[in-house]
């Protein structure tokens, strides 16, 4: 173990003098954790712009008839609301700023395996960011598709789909070379005495979220540009009339994007772990149950895509097939929910804000996870398909899910990766207020998608009013506790080295350096000689 | 694993990089892989138009194709073994005699396609769309798939190029010799996927 | 992974590699010009996968590298067979 004395620190991360000062040292930077920053940033400002969207088209929604917006925005503000907080959010997620952040220092090295091929995929990241940015203001407006660009609308419609669809293709190529970096850096880089199974449980969850973004993320890229190559070329890959076969663009496309689910979920899983780990002052319950389960979720969520299609036309036994695959997916996500449970169990638990996000994050995750046996099943699915209830079992698996888990990492970690506190009791108030507000926004969707209430539209029944009602309150109080939370975050104060180094009694080695860490984290590459959560006996 | 005493800066892995090639390949191998899937359901579904479709294409054109890659995919390889064995100079050419036989597939693919536009069959051209939804989908995934594996001629070609001027500046050499074997690794893929894309089009019978 | 030394491939191997592939190619040619029916396309693919392995192990070093190289291959291909036999579920059976 490396010593943390504040006698001899060396300059943190944040005020380390390279070849370039100012901006420069930021965006030409190769330092993990410099980019790690630059992820955080961009994603926050998308899921800020992404929220925005959100609250309007809750405020359309507020009563039946057109409030605020016609159809034609109403469409393209939910297709370009979920193209944000998807690609530009919640698939670089967890992954791509805590990630890249923790996974050197947690498994003991100095940085990535490609320091450069990172920076490189931040850039990627930004340019399908602008490119779809671009495709927003530019053309024929903006597209109206909805995020999934189904065909054969995606080939008809008038709106400027092409530049969308080819953004959301070089940030799948971001996301595939941050897969690959961290899947030859947690095999290259590991530590001396830093067996696969002395790694910590994030690092595992991000293995299996890395592996996914390799193999399922090229297969939408394809599908991605047969679209763009339908659309100026006239091929007809998938437009009917041509011979193509648009379930067979559902089936190309979910194949990616239910994996990428688990690209979302799997680090957030892998976070919650990490704290509740923490704060329950023992050791895990079942560390190979838990590491094994990320690998299991990622192969077995790689087969179940065809859940999303069962009233697209598919045969009877690849419904019932994929029915099936899919509650098998429920097994290793219990198996994460049971053993965090037994972790707890006679801990002593130290009650500070992460902890309760993560009690917000298993109590959410869990209703997501419970209504999505709903969807799964074929029956009850064709009763609730496109209605508001996938709306609301969606956001409460990613918004609720991994969204929240986002906050509780950044609230874990604050004090590691920038050596300050923010005001706990904001942060609990924080966390009160949207876990009221998510609520309230959200579960009266479940109600509304049982009563028949369908998905994309701007206007609804009158016997639907109340509880849109209730549920555009809901994202108001929403949206404010996410602002407190925020400044809270961004008002916190600089302690001691002492306080800072580690707040939260915590065992893992981004813990055992200072806070910030300094350039190459280590002075000297640990040696590993024990578990990852042992408890020092000293 | 004795690295920790490097700097960061230059500490390099030939290991790290040679499975970080091999992840790319899986990737290009899934991307690929999204294309033999929609081939293998439209082939199911229009048997008849694709096999009567597959005849306009000239096997033999196809056959000299295959021969020429798995030639260059000799060649590449032998270059590794001449760059581990210290001969600098064979290693040139045969790395050269690589790229000419790309360009000559190049080529050949340009006359191919060239003929086939010249016959008016080109994705949204007015003959192919009064042929039958068979025929459009094989020509559609013809020119698709031939030629986004064209695009990846080129690409590997350039990575050759670069491979061929670094071991002439003595960078990459018997002791360092990652970037030709990656290199090679991606030339073999292309190899592969071509090895497939044979049967698939010019064979069907 | 141990980084024991390179595995250096002769020049004859080599060729003997190449000269198996152009065979297999040849008799891919010559029994698809043969009426077999669907075998026709089985055969076809079952050279073509031969020759694959061959490109795999030899030219690209599978069989004299590390086991974890073999390993990965072959989980991919794995995973993705079984994707396309899951597609193939629904085709097979639609009405």
């Amino acid at each position: 173990m490396t010593g943390n004395s504040s006698t001899h620190r060396l300059p943190s991360y944040l005020e380390y003098q390279g070849k370039y000062t100012g901006i420069r040292s930021w965006i030409l930077s190769t330092d993990h954790k410099r980019i790690a920053l630059l992820y955080l940033y961009s994603q926050i400002f998308f899921f800020l712009a992404g929220l925005v969207m959100g609250l309007f088209m809750k405020l359309e929604l507020i009563a039946p008839g057109q409030q605020i917006m016609g159809p034609q925005a109403y469409n393209a503000l939910f297709t370009v609301h979920g193209l944000t907080m998807i690609f530009l959010f919640i698939i670089p997620g967890l992954a791509a700023s805590f990630g890249n952040f923790m996974i050197p220092i947690m498994i003991g090295a100095k940085d990535v395996a490609f320091p450069k091929l990172n920076l490189f995929s931040w850039y990627l990241f930004i340019a399908g960011a602008v490119i779809i940015l671009v495709g927003i203001f530019s053309g024929d407006g903006p597209p109206d598709t909805g995020w999934t660009f189904y065909a054969p609308y995606s080939l008809k419609t008038n709106t400027n789909v092409v530049l969308s669809v080819f953004g959301a293709f070089v940030l799948g190529f971001s996301s595939i070379l941050t897969g690959l970096n961290f899947i030859v850096t947690i095999h290259r880089m590991r530590a001396p005495g830093m067996g696969f199974f002395r790694m910590p449980l994030f690092i595992w969850s991000l293995y299996g979220t890395a592996w996914i973004q390799l193999l399922a993320t090229p297969v939408v890229g394809i599908t991605f540009l047969m679209v763009v190559a339908d659309r100026l070329l006239d091929i007809g890959f998938f437009d009917p009339a041509k011979g193509g076969d648009p379930v067979l663009y559902q089936h190309l496309f979910w194949i990616y994007s239910h994996p990428a689910v688990y690209i979302m979920i799997l680090p957030a899983m892998g976070a919650i772990t990490e704290i509740i780990v923490t704060f329950s002052r023992r050791t895990v319950f079942g560390y190979k149950a838990i590491a094994m389960s990320s690998l299991a979720i990622a192969f077995v969520g790689y087969l179940v895509w065809g859940h999303h299609m069962f009233t697209s036309g598919m045969s009877e036994t690849a419904r019932l097939i994929f029915s099936f695959l899919t509650f098998l997916v429920a097994i290793p996500s219990a198996i994460k929910v049971f053993n965090w449970t037994a972790t707890m169990y006679k801990g002593s638990i130290s009650l500070e804000p992460p902890f309760w996000w993560a009690m917000a994050f298993i109590f959410i995750f869990m209703i997501g996870g419970l209504t999505g046996l709903i969807l799964g099943s074929v029956s009850t699915d064709v009763h609730v398909h496109d209605t508001m209830f996938v709306v609301a079992h969606f956001h409460y698996i990613v918004f609720g899910g991994a969204g929240i888990a986002f906050f509780a990492a950044l609230h874990y970690w604050y004090p590691k990766m920038f050596g300050k506190m923010y005001n706990k009791k904001i942060a609990n108030w924080g966390l009160i207020g949207l876990f009221v507000g998510f609520n309230t926004t959200y579960l009266p969707m479940f109600f509304l998608g049982f009563m028949g209430m369908p998905r994309r539209y701007y206007d609804y029944l009158p016997q639907f009013a109340d509880l849109n009602l209730l549920s555009t309150v809901g994202s108001w109080v929403m949206a404010t506790s996410l602002l407190l939370v925020i400044v809270n975050l961004l008002r916190a104060k600089k302690g001691t080295p002492e306080e800072m180094d580690n707040p939260w009694g915590g065992r893992t080695l981004e813990w055992t350096i200072e806070s910030p860490p300094s350039l190459e984290n280590f002075e000297e590459i640990p040696v590993i000689d024990r578990e990852p959560y042992e408890l020092k006996s000293k | 694993m004795e690295q920790q005493h490097v700097a960061h800066t230059d500490h390099f892995d030939p290991v790290a990089s040679k499975l970080g090639m091999w992840l790319f390949i899986f990737t290009e191998i899934l991307l690929f892989g999204g294309l033999f899937i929609v081939y293998s359901v439209y082939r199911y579904k229009h048997p008849v138009e694709f096999h009567l479709a597959a005849e306009e294409l000239d096997v033999t054109i196809g056959l000299i194709n295959t021969i020429i890659l798995l030639i260059s995919s000799m060649t590449v390889a032998m270059s590794i073994t001449a760059l581990q064995l210290g001969n600098k100079k064979l290693t040139l050419i045969l790395l050269g005699t690589t790229g000419l036989l790309a360009l000559v597939f190049l080529v050949n693919k340009y006359f191919e396609w060239g003929a086939k536009i010249h016959h008016d069959i080109y994705p949204g051209s007015e003959f192919l769309l009064s042929l039958s939804k068979g025929d459009m989908l094989f020509f559609g995934l013809y020119f698709f798939m031939t030629g986004l594996h064209a695009l990846h001629i080129i690409a590997g070609l350039a990575l050759l190029g670069v491979a061929f001027f670094k071991v002439k500046n003595g960078s990459v050499n018997k002791d360092r010799i990652s970037l030709l074997e990656n290199g090679g690794l991606y030339w073999h893929l292309v190899d592969l996927i071509w090895i497939f894309l044979f049967p698939l089009f010019y064979l069907i019978h | 992974m141990s980084e024991h030394k390179n595995h250096i491939s002769s020049y004859k191997s080599q060729i003997v590699v190449l000269l198996t592939l152009i065979v297999l190619t040849v008799l891919t040619v010559t029994i698809t010009s043969v009426h077999l029916g669907p075998f026709n396309t089985a055969a076809a693919m079952l050279i073509a996968s031969v020759k694959a392995t061959i490109v795999l192990l030899y030219f690209m070093h599978l069989k004299f590298d590390e086991k974890i190289y073999r390993f990965m291959v072959t989980l991919v291909l794995a995973i993705y067979a079984v994707v396309i036999i899951i597609t193939f579920f629904d085709y097979l059976y639609r009405p």
